[in-house]
Formats: C-alpha cells, structure tokens, sequence
C-alpha cells in the first residue's frame, strides 16, 4: 500500500473521525447503540456501503453531469443500501427487524453523502474505495465505543451476555435507565470529543470570544 | 487580626511561582469566605452594588435552612408514623444504630421525628457536599478558576429536592452530574445554561426511575409504599389524596408541609420563609417568581374552566398547585438562579410564565411525569438566552423607532 491509500484509510480513524471530528452520522450513533449486537451489524452494512458507493461514484465521475450528480450519487447509493438491506432481511432477519428503518436511512447517511461529494467525486476508484472503508472505520469504533457503554451500564450485559448481575434477577447492579434513551449517547459522545481534544489539540476549535479580565489580579494571570 | 496575618503569610507560598502554586483555588477560598476580596472591577462593568457573589450565594443558602429543618422533621414524621401503621418497631439497617442511640419511633414527639429526619438527610447531604466539593475544588485547580460558593447552594438545593430514601451512591452520580456536566463542562459558575442541581435530579430521574418516581421513594422506611400527593392526584382525583397515615390530606397540611414528597420541597409555608429573606435582599428576582406564580394561576384556571371527564388533573385549582410538589420550591429556589434565568426585567416575566405554564402542562395533560417542576424550569432555562435576546432586540426596535434614524 502506498502512504497515500494507507493514510486515507487511517486518518478518519481518529484524526480526521466522522463522528467526533466532523459531527456527521450522529442519528444513526444515538439510534442504535442500545446493544452491541445491532451495532456491530449497523456499523458493517455502512463500511460497506460507503466503500462502495465511494467506488462506484469515482468509477462514473467523469461522465455526470454536475447539475444532475446528486441524484445519480442517491441512485448508487440507495441501490447498495437496499442490497444491504434485503441481505440482512434474508440472513440475519432478528436484527435487521431491530434495526427497523435505520438501514434503510443509511441512504441519507451524512458520511456516506459526504465521503462521495468531497472526496469519491475527485478522486479515482481505489482510492476512493479505501477512503469510504476508512471513514466506515472511523464510524465502526465511535459506534461500539457507545454500544458497549450503553449495553453495559444499561443493562449490565455484553452481546446479550450477562456482565454486571441485575438487581432485578437477584444480583447487585442496578442498571442505569439513562443509558437506554437517546440522550446518554450525546453525552458519551461529548465525552469522547472531550477526551480527542484534550489529546488532539489542533482539533480544538479558536474561542470565538474572549470575557475581559475582571479584576487586576484575573489580567495578570 | 490574626487570622488575616496567617493568611497573608501564606499567600506567597500560594502565588505563581509559590511552592503550592497548585492549589491556588484552595487557598483563594478559603481567603475570601473569611474576607471580602481586596480587589476591584477595572473594566466592562457597569453595576456597582455592595453585595458580591459569595454574600448572594451564602444569602440563599440561608434562605433554604427553613425548608431543610422542616424537611428533616417531615422525613422523620412522615416514616415513623407510616412505621407506627404498619407495626414495625425498627428500620433494620444501619440508620436504625443511630436512631436508636438517641431516640424512639414516636412520631408525636418532635424531637424524635427530627433525629430520624436527620440521621436520613444528614448522609445525603454530606455525600452531596463532599463529592460536589471534589469536582469543584478539581476544576477550579486544573482550570484555574475560583472555588465558588455557587456551590453552597447547588449542593443544599440538590439534596434537598431528593427523596429521602435515595441510596447514597445516586446521590453522589446525580451532583457529580450536575457539578459536571452542567456547569463545569460550560466554564463553571456563572456559565452554565442550566440549573446544575436540577440537572443532576433529572438525571437520576431517567437513570434511576424506581429510586425518583412511582410509590417505593418517597417515604423513608422499608416496605412502605406511598405515592407523592402529585402521583396519588394523578391517578385518583382530589377527594382520595391521603397523608402516609392514611388519613385524608387537607390543604392546610399540603400548605404547612405534612405530605411525603422530597425532602425540602412539602412544605409551601418554610419555603415562602425562605422568600421572604431572599425578596427582602433583593436577591431574587420578584418578577420571576410572580411570573411563574401567575403563569401557574392562569393556565390552571383555564384548565378548570375547560375541564374533563378522563383527566382528574383538569379540575386543580391553582391554590392546590401551589401547595403541592415541587412548585414551590421550584419557584422561589430554582426559577431563580441568576445564572440560569433571564435577565432582562421583561425577560424575568416571559421566563417565570414559561415555568408555570409548563409545571402545570406536564402536570395535568401527562400523568407519567406527575412532577412537572423540574422539568418545567430545565425547558425554560434553555429558553431564556433567546427571551433576553428578543426582549434585547425589541427594545434597540423600539429605540430606533422613537428615535427615527
């Protein structure tokens, strides 16, 4: 691999990250890390999906014409997407009944739209193709982060596996309803953005303003 | 002055550059909650006003003690005579040690009501403050900024809108969340959009729902299983409301207090005490709290008018409203955070009709969420930037307009 492929494939890992770094992809990230094994399934159907449709949308670039491109770039992908879809309906029908209309709004994906307008649409192919499996990547890792937070202090159990004993069937843990609803993911990933940045300081974003100093004392410091 | 010259011999060791230049922010608490700071505004400022920042906050924390004594002997009351009820003779833990050592489970006497009151409310209180006080005094080290009595406040407003029952490693996640997430995380006092102590009730709420709501909570004792006046409205009506006793609650009892609820919240009567001392020194603002009182009167009577044959709720009038739940306190203590509320004088009053407005939405029109207070004021503070800056833009309108520029 060339240091341009690999650098496309690691650098949406955590560098350049669609969740943390550009805020994209976050509907998906609150609405089906509940349990790990749904977002285990939700994370690969979009690796797939974007490398993919990154591929087969740097394939035609050069032929679309730009005022019709975004209507060309939904067709591939819904097309991918409803593949993906009908795969997981045919071999993994409990979970895809779990992950309900998610899969299918994959197709308005930010990262998958994204990844073909700024990148696929300049790019050739292969590149592209790894560029898309990067940022699925960088997605996938944010996605089990919160799924495996959530799962276990949500319900005290991994992969539907028992970890923490509830109080409920006679253990010690009481789980944390917070965990289950929509919110407590904005939280983790707050944290996380905060932990990025605290690591990552060129990821800070310029304070817009400046409170002046209040006392003699404050200015000095 | 010998305390002054202890401190000021310190001081160096403390100053940039000073062996224990670290914990700076210790030392600077601890300086000015003994001394007015020796400093002055340079710039940008344009109120001058005697009081400061810690003197406001220590003023509130005062302003609460009323409801927390009453509260203390209400915990107390209300579970020995909910014990007396049921014929238990001990709470059978490691509270019922320290009951015992001074006092009975006679729920006549004061004195007993108030060290069982204590002996529950003292622990949550104390977590509350010790934990809150290390993510304060961490933030403030690693953050340079100051220890602010903000947290005075936060802390006795927090353990007192808890049910007493509430296992004290909740109380430690719910202020570590408040401190945290909703004001540290913002840049501390004086910054956080939200109120910090009700943001960590309402993340127990939805984190811990069997410890915050429904019958087991709200009642200190073991096995007993009451619902808040609010609950018990919510799903009988007016006529079946009953106090731990089982005898029916009147409104004199809501309004002094003799109902379960968390802690500080029962009684309408302590609580109106404590505005009384925060309105006299002007601390809070009167147009917030007659907003909400108002927004609440409204809305409640226009509900009744209205009325309905499903929802018992409809038919509250607004002196019960007032009496019950959070109300209240939610009023006089929380409404009124400076920081989270609006600013401006026509701001206080859009923001104060929000808050009772929305109490008594939640309350009536969903029977889920009975204690529509809390979320209520949450709902608002979020607005009350925007309140301040329409009131702020309608006001330079308005200018220009007389003005004709």
């Amino acid at each position: 691999m060339s240091s341009a492929v690999k650098a496309v494939l690691t650098k949406p890992i955590i560098a350049e990250n669609p969740i943390t770094m550009q805020i994209l992809g976050i509907c998906s990230s609150l609405a089906v890390t509940t349990s790990l094994n749904v977002a285990v399934v939700m994370c690969v159907a979009l690796t797939v999906v974007t490398g993919f449709s990154n591929f087969f949308i740097s394939l035609v670039r050069n032929y679309m014409p730009s005022s019709i491109r975004i209507i060309i770039q939904m067709a591939i992908i819904s097309a991918l997407v409803i593949a993906v879809d009908q795969l997981l309906q045919a071999f993994a029908y409990e979970i895809s009944k779990q992950l309900s209309v998610f899969v299918g709004l994959i197709i308005t994906n930010c990262i998958v739209m994204g990844r073909a307008e700024a990148f696929a649409m300049k790019n050739p192919p292969v590149v592209s193709f790894m560029d898309g499996i990067g940022n699925g990547l960088g997605y996938s890792i944010i996605l089990l982060l919160l799924a495996t937070i959530r799962e276990l202090f949500g319900s005290g159990s991994l992969f539907g596996m028992e970890i923490l004993p509830l109080v409920a069937n006679g253990g010690w843990y009481q789980p944390n309803g917070l965990m289950l609803l929509a919110p407590s993911a904005f939280f983790i990933i707050g944290f996380v953005i905060w932990i990025v940045r605290t690591k990552r300081t060129e990821q800070m974003e310029k304070s817009e303003f400046r409170l002046a100093a209040h006392t003699i004392q404050e200015a000095a410091h | 002055m010998g305390l002054r010259n202890i401190l000021d011999d310190m001081a160096p060791q403390f100053a940039k550059g000073g062996r224990h230049e670290k914990w700076y922010a210790l030392y600077e608490a601890v300086d000015t909650f003994f001394y007015s700071p020796g400093q002055v505004t340079v710039s940008g400022s344009h109120v001058r006003d005697g009081v400061d920042l810690k003197r406001i906050m220590i003023t509130v924390w005062l302003a609460a003690m009323p409801a927390m004594f009453y509260g203390i002997y209400n915990v107390g009351y209300q579970a020995t005579s909910a014990m007396s009820n049921l014929g238990l003779t001990s709470t059978g833990d490691w509270h019922a040690f320290w009951i015992e050592l001074f006092s009975s489970y006679n729920p006549a006497s004061v004195w007993d009501c108030f060290w069982y009151g204590a002996v529950y409310y003292v622990p949550i209180y104390a977590v509350v403050f010790i934990v809150g006080g290390f993510w304060e005094v961490l933030f403030a080290t690693v953050r340079k900024h100051e220890i602010n009595e903000g947290f005075f406040v936060t802390s006795i407003l927090f353990s007192l809108i808890v049910p007493p029952d509430l296992p004290l490693w909740q109380a430690a996640l719910g202020i570590t969340f408040g401190v945290v997430v909703a004001k540290e995380l913002f840049g501390g006092t004086g910054k956080n959009f939200l109120n910090p102590a009700l943001a960590g009730r309402a993340f127990l709420f939805f984190a811990y729902a069997p410890q915050m709501s429904g019958d087991a909570a709200w009642t200190a004792v073991d096995g007993f299983s009451g619902a808040t006046t609010l609950g018990q409205l919510a799903s009988h009506g007016l006529p079946a409301v009953s106090m731990a006793t089982g005898q029916e609650l009147t409104w004199l009892d809501a309004f002094i207090g003799r109902e379960q609820g968390s802690i500080g919240e029962t009684s309408t009567l302590a609580i109106l005490f404590g505005a009384t001392i925060l309105l006299v020194t002007k601390i809070a603002a009167w147009r917030t709290m007659l907003g909400v009182f108002l927004g609440m009167v409204v809305f409640s009577t226009f509900l009744n008018v209205i009325g309905s044959d499903t929802n018992q709720l409809f038919a509250l009038p607004w002196y019960w409203h007032f009496v019950l739940g959070g109300f209240a306190f939610g009023m006089v203590f929380m409404a009124t955070d400076p920081v989270s509320s609006a600013m401006t004088n026509t701001g206080k009053w859009i923001y104060g009709a929000m808050i009772g407005f929305m109490a008594v939405m939640i309350r009536v029109m969903n029977p889920a969420y009975p204690e529509g207070m809390m979320l209520a004021i949450l709902f608002a503070n979020l607005f009350a930037p925007l309140i301040d800056n329409m009131v702020v833009r309608a006001n330079i309108k308005r200018r220009v307009a007389r003005n004709g520029v």
